[in-house]
């Protein structure tokens, strides 16, 4: 007799799922090698270059606005309090 | 020939409860390992008749006392899951012990499923505390207070090796590994002279080169000789110098390249002697210097830096690929392990989506640039601590992600199957499907033997000494045939 899988039932599943979906959207956008080694020069004009180099520093202001966001308030007591026991 | 390299990590979780006065990391880590539900998860033994942690592998027993402890204790500490893992109380703290897998790639999808595990827990715990008590979790090693807890990555080697050999070779590649495969984190502990950032959360907590212990006087190479296996053909080479890693790439990495290492040594191809000076003194400066110049005493006289050591070791590794039937996946992790060391060479900061210790410290120095604070300030060593944290919407490792920010190596689907399906290519099978299948009938368990247990008849228990053995092609026939426990055993013994 076959057992059912007891695969986690209850309202967090629809969360992790969420997390799963999130994340494999992120794959999508962009994959720039590492380790596959492709090392294309495109050749692009000053203007462009100056341009590309605009939108990655908006890219990395928005990116570090959004840390910001979610970093723990109360961030000395916090790191202060995070005492852990030795372990292995 | 070399031994396929059978391999898994244990990764012990730091774990803190916000708004809670008298948190205790004991019974927050018994909560959080019974939240999580299997159906008959909450009445299997961790079979600890079969440990034997005091066995040192230079041929001898050391003494101590083993610890055994009560049924009711074992069952409320120990979860076996049917994904074939081990999720337990270890100490104070959560530890996932992944499924026996046999490549890098499975091993970076179990050890993601075990984060998983962890923080799907957490979340259940959650709703047990009372008031505004939050329960955290994240995987690092550090409190950053001189408090360390492990990462411990598990190979399967070949008995005739002697482990002279072993530790003789993998000391300097050990001393310098962290370079391809640290977590980083802010300042020094443990006495340490200090830096504003250094590649490997562990460093400085290695007292000495060679011995027994884990939890004091840490040494580079840990010489637990318990192999979970037969004895008289394998050893379990038990790995406690690395970081728990979030970056898949790093994971990947790390275990590959190790494993790579272990086959050569096996197979008695390494050629170059990378004898160090002072280990325990080399492993801290390597560590403590991020742009990754400075050099290291070998005990002939030379002088390199860990960049060119790991140089050298992939050359042997490449010269072995080339000469040698190897495992399929070794081209791409040789190919990665170049992309990785190139970048070191040229500059660090290149690996900004592979290799957490670059990862974060990019990271971190983009926030101080743009928020003008600098290492000591509070919220700065907040991110060094929440880039580990397993919360989906709060971890900075998993914010970056999400942005496209990192490199990744598996899909979440993948990740998702191994949260409830074990690797079908080791025993972790045999195990994982006797928990799916036969669940009420299992009576214990441990990493080579599973016993049952039915009503008032004595208990059986069937030995898996080799590891490779109760995969899925060699079991699930079986398994279809085998109704009940009663019938696996006369089927076993047919």
């Amino acid at each position: 007799m076959m057992r059912k899988t007891a695969t986690p039932t209850n309202p967090l599943d629809a969360e992790l799922l969420s997390f799963a979906t999130a994340a494999e959207s992120s794959q999508k956008q962009k994959s720039k090698g590492g380790g596959g080694g492709e090392s294309g020069e495109t050749g692009d004009g000053p203007q462009k270059l100056a341009k590309k180099g605009e939108e990655l520093k908006e890219e990395m202001d928005a990116l570090v606005d959004e840390i910001d966001e979610v970093l723990e308030e109360n961030a000395e007591e916090f790191v202060k309090n995070y005492v852990q026991r030795g372990g292995e | 020939m070399a031994i396929p390299k059978v391999m898994g990590t244990e990764i012990e979780y730091g774990i803190t409860v916000k708004n809670d006065r008298d948190f205790d990391p004991i019974s927050s880590c018994v909560l959080l390992v019974n939240a999580y539900r299997e159906e008959h998860a909450g009445e299997i033994l961790w079979d600890y008749d079969q440990e034997n942690p005091l066995a040192d592998a230079r041929g001898f027993q050391v003494d101590g006392e083993k610890y055994t402890p009560n049924q009711q204790e074992n069952i409320a500490r120990n979860k076996t899951l049917e994904n074939g893992a081990r999720y337990y109380v270890d100490h104070a703290h959560p530890e996932y012990s992944c499924p026996e897998v046999t490549n890098p790639h499975e091993l970076v999808v179990h050890e993601k499923a075990g984060e998983r595990i962890v923080e799907f827990s957490r979340r259940e715990a959650n709703t047990l505390l009372p008031g505004n008590a939050q329960m955290l979790i994240y995987k690092n090693n550090s409190d950053r207070k001189g408090n360390s807890y492990g990462c411990h990555e598990n190979y399967l080697m070949d008995r005739r090796t002697s482990f002279k050999q072993i530790a003789e070779h993998l000391m300097p590649f050990f001393v310098t590994r962290q370079v391809i495969c640290g977590s980083g984190k802010i300042g020094t502990e443990n006495r340490s002279q200090p830096c504003d950032y250094q590649i490997s959360q562990r460093a400085d907590f290695f007292e000495t080169e060679i011995a027994l212990d884990t939890m004091v006087k840490r040494p580079i190479i840990n010489t637990r000789d318990e192999p979970h296996a037969d004895r008289e053909k394998y050893r379990r080479l038990h790995v406690i110098v690395g970081d728990a890693n979030m970056s898949e790439y790093t994971i990947y990495l790390r275990n590959g390249a190790t494993a790579i290492m272990l086959s050569m040594i096996e197979d008695g191809t390494i050629s170059e002697d990378l004898t160090l000076q002072d280990p325990v003194r080399a492993i801290k400066e390597v560590s403590h210097d991020s742009t990754c110049t400075a050099e290291i005493e070998l005990k002939n006289g030379k002088r390199m830096t860990a960049v060119q050591m790991q140089r050298l070791f992939l050359e042997m590794a490449e010269k072995y690929a080339e000469t040698r039937e190897t495992e399929s996946w070794t081209r791409d992790v040789l190919d990665k392990w170049t992309f990785v060391l190139d970048a070191l060479e040229r500059d660090p900061r290149e690996l900004g989506r592979e290799i957490d210790w670059v990862i974060k410290k990019v990271m971190i120095e983009n926030f101080m640039e743009r928020k003008g604070v600098d290492w000591e300030s509070p919220r700065v060593q907040m991110l060094d601590l929440q880039y580990h944290d397993l919360r989906p919407d709060k971890g900075l490792y998993y914010l970056l992600e999400r942005q496209g920010q990192v490199e990744r190596i598996v899909t979440d689907a993948e990740i998702t199957k191994a949260i409830t399906e074990p690797p079908e290519d080791t025993r972790a099978y045999f195990r994982g499907q006797c928990l799916k299948r036969y669940g009420g009938e299992v009576f214990g368990v441990n990493w080579d033997s599973i016993s049952f247990g039915v009503g008032e008849d004595p208990i059986k228990r069937v030995l898996m000494a080799e590891p490779l053995k109760g995969s899925k092609a060699h079991v699930e026939e079986l398994l279809e045939e085998s109704q009940t426990t009663a019938d696996l055993v006369k089927n076993l013994r047919a």
